[in-house]
């Protein structure tokens, strides 16, 4: 039986990755919290003053002190609510594999769908070509460091690598409306496989944004820029 | 069965001076492997084949790359002088100022001592406007970590943890990166808590056992870099 360990508020955008990634966390391990939702054109004072280094959701606040940055934020809810199911290995070793891996994700892979978005034609081309390349070195290193098991799952249950993974790249159908296919299968069919995967776990189901809210807010974004 | 630490690192590294002194801090015995970074070496190459960088630890022939998950990995594995505190709220909060500092402040520091310098010759006039802005970036930077520190000895309270390791680059190289290129960016007058803290950092054992020569790293930056953006 969980004890309530104090109130949980999750400050937020609909649309974000970075904020799909708590909810998921915060579902997973059962803990029930309030969320609010920042207009993040126009964000509000509270936001600025429980993160004022970088302005920017996800911010969790529990018990009145509050945590920002998702991948901290996914290890706090992990160290704090120390129950199952558990989002990361056991194994120091283990443990330190998922970290690279969701780092490499959030420093190169994530980037690289900006760079897409913000880039046309020929440009835009090159940095589809880009992104796959870098898929490629993803695909591989994840088979060689964890041969013959899933580090996205934890037996039928999303883990950490899963939860980072997947609330980015399970919108990849949004962003195949809205802009045009990004993830090409023929070139990195191992990590959309990965990623359909993941989609079919009814929980990212659930929290991922609306399909259709997302394709029309990423072609505004689109048209403005 | 015997246990096998080796490090790749380089010298003048930042990066792997903290694995060392995390090292150091628990007493394990390691074999450090130092890299020319113009010329890596196979072993290297097939330990971090995704980012082909130091520092890399292996123990017992597994490799672990990237700084701050190699210090995570230390202190999980093993647990004596433990360097990250055991509640989880402190723990976000060290981890999150040491992403703080590798992904804000170095590139600021950068910008600020050699950036105008960088690359094609700029107009004076707007060198120095930039110039005067990536110091005051740095300047803001710093405030959060002099905030951060409040009457505390260490980042990590009454010893050092992983958040002064991380902070060697504000600890020390900061310093070096001042004097090799004549921009003065932290003061005493404007940091005198973040001053007082880099001069009980460098004075640990495991710490101060684990600084590059300071002369040698300015000539290293300096010949690098070149001269700075000190106002000539």
């Amino acid at each position: 039986m969980e004890e309530k360990k104090g109130e949980v508020i999750l400050f937020g955008t609909w649309a974000s990755t970075f904020c799909t990634r708590v909810e998921l966390a915060l579902k997973l391990k059962g803990i029930p919290y309030e969320y609010v939702e920042e207009d993040l054109t126009n964000k509000s004072e509270l936001l600025l003053s429980l993160n004022p280094v970088h302005k920017k959701v996800p911010v969790l606040v529990h018990n009145g002190k509050s945590i920002a940055e998702s991948l901290i934020i996914l290890e706090y809810i992990e160290e704090c609510w120390n129950t199952t199911p558990k989002l990361l290995p056991e194994d120091p070793y283990q443990r330190a594999k998922v970290r690279f891996w969701a780092n490499y994700y959030d420093q190169k892979i994530v980037p690289s769908f900006y760079i897409i978005f913000g880039s046309k034609d020929k440009e835009r081309e090159k940095a589809i070509e880009d992104l796959s390349q870098l898929l490629k070195v993803f695909e591989e290193g994840i088979e060689k460091d964890f041969p013959g098991q899933s580090p996205f799952f934890n037996g039928e249950i999303l883990g950490y690598l899963g939860i980072v993974i997947g609330s980015h790249a399970c919108n990849y159908q949004a962003v195949d409306e809205a802009i045009g296919v990004v993830l090409i299968s023929e070139k990195n069919p191992e990590f959309l496989s990965w990623v359909n995967a993941l989609k079919n776990c009814p929980l990212m189901g659930e929290t991922l944004p609306p399909h259709d809210k997302l394709v029309a807010r990423l072609s505004a974004r689109l048209k403005s820029t | 069965m015997a246990e096998e630490v080796l490090v790749f690192g380089a010298w003048g590294s930042p990066f792997s001076r903290r694995v060392e002194m995390a090292l150091k801090l628990k007493g394990i015995e390691y074999k450090f492997i130092e890299e020319d970074l113009t010329n890596k070496s196979p072993s290297l190459l097939k330990y971090n084949p995704v980012h082909k960088k130091i520092p890399v630890l292996v123990h017992n022939g597994k490799p672990v790359a990237e700084s701050l998950v190699i210090l995570e990995y230390i202190d999980e594995t093993w647990k004596d002088h433990p360097i990250l505190p055991k509640d989880p709220y402190e723990r976000a909060n060290a981890r999150f100022w040491a992403k703080f500092i590798d992904e804000k402040c170095l590139s600021a520091i950068f910008k600020a001592c050699w950036g105008a310098c960088w690359g094609e010759e700029k107009e004076h006039e707007k060198a120095e406007i930039e110039h005067e802005k990536a110091v005051k970036e740095v300047s803001e930077l710093l405030q959060f970590l002099e905030n951060e520190l409040k009457e505390k000895r260490y980042f990590g309270g009454e010893t050092v943890g992983l958040l002064d390791i991380a902070a060697n680059t504000i600890g020390y190289w900061l310093g070096v990166f001042e004097e090799a290129s004549g921009v003065e960016l932290l003061t005493r007058e404007k940091f005198p808590k973040l001053c007082n803290w880099a001069n009980e950092f460098v004075c640990v054992t495991a710490i101060k056992e684990n600084l590059p020569p300071r002369d040698k790293l300015i000539a290293y930056f300096r010949n690098r870099f070149g001269a700075g953006n000190a106002s000539k």
